[in-house]
């Protein structure tokens, strides 16, 4: 498992992403998790939760740390992504499925490494 | 023929300015007096505001529910069954105008909601209308005849009481009836929170099948799943918890569940394959035809479908001369205005789909993915130049991809080719999924075979995306819990109830 935040992070995040977590766990007055989806509907979406309200099982692997928030996803699902280099963004877009958004019409997506615009992951 | 845009002069379907919720038989408006403007996503021009609630109104609904649910519950199965049928007739009687407005809030062309979605739905009501009526109990002497005690086991379902249901945005009303009308014939009330991006059809539905239901059975509220899909999943005043969506809230839904101790259904989605054997181009026929459609049925709904077959595995021997027959077929699919007859193809539900689905085939491409067609936004232009269209895309590669093993929910086809059958069923297995998957051949012998072999909930063979109320729906793996779409799903909304009497006046002797 990679240590949160450190340079096997596999996870990061856009000034954009990292600037609403900020200000989402400042509004909310707590911290906050992230947890990645798959499947139907709004799979793939990156889900932001009071940190604590999913509860963690042995099958997730923490990714790293966004902002002090902890970033997991279900190990299969991080296999069958071919274990890639996630970076959370933000987009146009309601929050999906019970996901906290960060607010302005806004959403939280997640990108891979390879298909990110140069120079926008930190 | 083109249909009106709902709202336009001329149009079939009214449009309100704003819609409240439909909570105890009244339209109530959002405690915080909140409102959400709600898109079409072939123009992202406003259709109406809907209610933007919060958990109190969640409480409200509940309160309406719980006030329904004694006197619904002890309904005979005849009476629920007459409103079952009713509400049916009340679809079919507007089908017209629910078509066009669920093909005009979800994107999904007309000819698909007047010839599946709404006929579909009515049907959904019909038949668990006569599962309810023809439901028995069983009885067994579970002890003792003649002289000897005689000890007798009668078993009744009983309603679980108020359920909580949660809809996707794909189907949003027939959806709706795969659970309202298991949960109504079982005699009970629900809940339901339709998807954010599809308020407002399940809203018509309500006007349409409000006079026909005893107020407080069917409660809709809408809003935002963090504000109120927790609110109604979590909320120790449901006895059930129904959701379709993806697998982060199934598990939270679950857990929440697990807080309650009360049971849940899940449909989680799939990567479905969709397996055709060399001997399905054997002869130029109606039958080969009809599996160039199957694999093309990738884009029904735009591929917004838990079971797109999304990955289509075609035996190597033909994969040339098949591949050219789809490819030819897919060139000719029609985008354009959802309410236009002759339209195949409709706008993705959102920007945020639309753009996943960009994504997903740039991952794709750099992967190493071929493009056989497709793989950008298609321009429709004029009135519908900002709508959400993406071009009907194939992906040639191979099955450790991410684009063979993530849903992306859109109409993009991932193709591979496969040797022998083993292989086939090697590569259809590998996924964490099995909701749905399609198997091709002329060789019944080898399609019942393959059908038996792959970890799926449904295979359809020599057939694709069809849906008869009667045949059980669901998934094996992650892709769920239960089986929707037969009669079964009464099972999961109610419980057994027990009456164990002792006809004999002996007593048992230990005191």
């Amino acid at each position: 498992m990679p240590e949160p935040g450190g340079q096997h992070a596999q996870v990061s995040a856009t000034p954009a992403a990292r600037e609403a977590v900020i200000r989402l766990r400042a509004a909310r007055g707590h911290p906050l998790m992230f947890v990645q989806s798959g499947g139907c509907c709004a799979g793939s979406t990156p889900m932001c939760f009071p940190a604590g309200e999913f509860i963690i099982g042995s099958v997730d692997l923490l990714l790293g740390e966004i902002e002090g928030a902890p970033y997991y996803i279900d190990s299969r699902l991080h296999a069958a992504w071919n274990n890639a280099e996630l970076i959370l963004d933000v987009a146009p877009g309601d929050p999906e499925g019970f996901s906290l958004g960060p607010g302005g019409g806004m959403h939280f997506v997640v990108r891979s490494e390879t298909c990110a615009p140069p120079g926008q992951a930190t | 023929m083109k249909y009106v845009p709902p709202g336009q002069a001329g149009s079939i379907v009214s449009v309100q300015p704003r819609y409240e919720n439909f909570i105890g038989g009244k339209w109530l408006p959002p405690a915080a007096g909140k409102y959400r403007v709600n898109l079409s996503p072939a123009t992202a021009k406003p259709i109406c505001e809907v209610a933007d609630s919060t958990p109190e109104d969640v409480e409200t609904a509940l309160d309406a529910a719980h006030a329904a649910k004694d006197a619904w519950g002890e309904t005979s199965p005849a009476e629920r069954a007459r409103v079952l049928n009713a509400v049916a007739d009340a679809i079919e009687a507007h089908a017209e105008q629910l078509a066009v407005a669920e093909s005009w809030e979800n994107g999904k062309p007309v000819r698909e909601t007047l010839a599946a979605d709404i006929p579909l739905a009515a049907d959904h009501f019909r038949y668990f209308a006569a599962a309810i009526r023809s439901e028995e109990g069983v009885i067994s002497e579970v002890e003792g005849v003649g002289d000897k005690r005689r000890l007798v086991a009668y078993h009744y379902r009983e309603p679980l009481g108020v359920v909580g249901q949660i809809i996707p945005f794909n189907f949003p009303l027939l959806m709706a009836a795969w659970k309202l009308a298991p949960a109504l014939a079982a005699g009970n009330c629900s809940v339901i929170k339709p998807a954010s991006p599809t308020p407002w059809s399940i809203l018509k539905l309500a006007e349409v099948i409000g006079d026909v239901l005893p107020p407080g059975t069917v409660n809709i509220v809408t809003g935002p799943g963090a504000e109120i899909g927790k609110a109604l999943a979590a909320n120790p005043r449901i006895a059930k918890v129904s959701f379709t969506g993806e697998t982060v809230t199934g598990r939270l839904i679950m857990q929440y569940a697990a807080q309650n101790i009360i049971p849940v259904t899940l449909e989680l989605g799939g990567k479905s394959p969709n397996i055709f054997f060399k001997d399905v181009a054997a002869a130029d026929d109606e039958f080969l035809d009809k599996a160039v459609e199957g694999l093309v049925l990738y884009a029904f709904n735009k591929g917004e479908v838990c079971t797109c077959p999304s990955r289509a595995l075609i035996q190597e021997d033909i994969y040339d001369e098949f591949m050219a027959r789809c490819l030819d077929r897919i060139a000719k699919i029609k985008q354009g205005n959802p309410l236009d007859t002759e339209t195949m193809m409709g706008p993705q539900v959102s920007k945020a789909q639309i753009d996943k689905i960009s994504s997903y085939v740039d991952i794709g491409r750099n992967e190493g993915a071929e493009v056989l067609i497709g793989g950008k936004r298609a321009q429709v232009g004029g009135e519908f130049a900002d709508g959400y269209y993406f071009q009907p895309t194939v992906l040639k590669g191979h099955n450790k991809m991410r684009v063979f093993q993530e849903e992306i929910f859109g109409p993009v086809l991932a193709v591979t080719t496969f040797s022998d059958y083993n292989q086939a069923i090697a590569i259809a297995n590998d996924t964490l999924y099995g909701l749905g998957a399609g198997v091709w051949s002329r060789n019944y012998d080898l399609a019942y075979k393959a059908g038996r072999a792959i970890k799926a909930g449904r295979v359809w063979t020599n057939c694709y995306h069809q849906y008869p109320a009667g045949a059980a729906f669901g998934g094996y793996k992650i892709s769920g819990i239960g089986r929707e779409t037969h009669k079964m799903m009464l099972d999961h909304y109610s419980q057994t109830k027990n009456l164990l009497v002792d006809y004999s006046p002996k007593p048992l002797g230990f005191f």
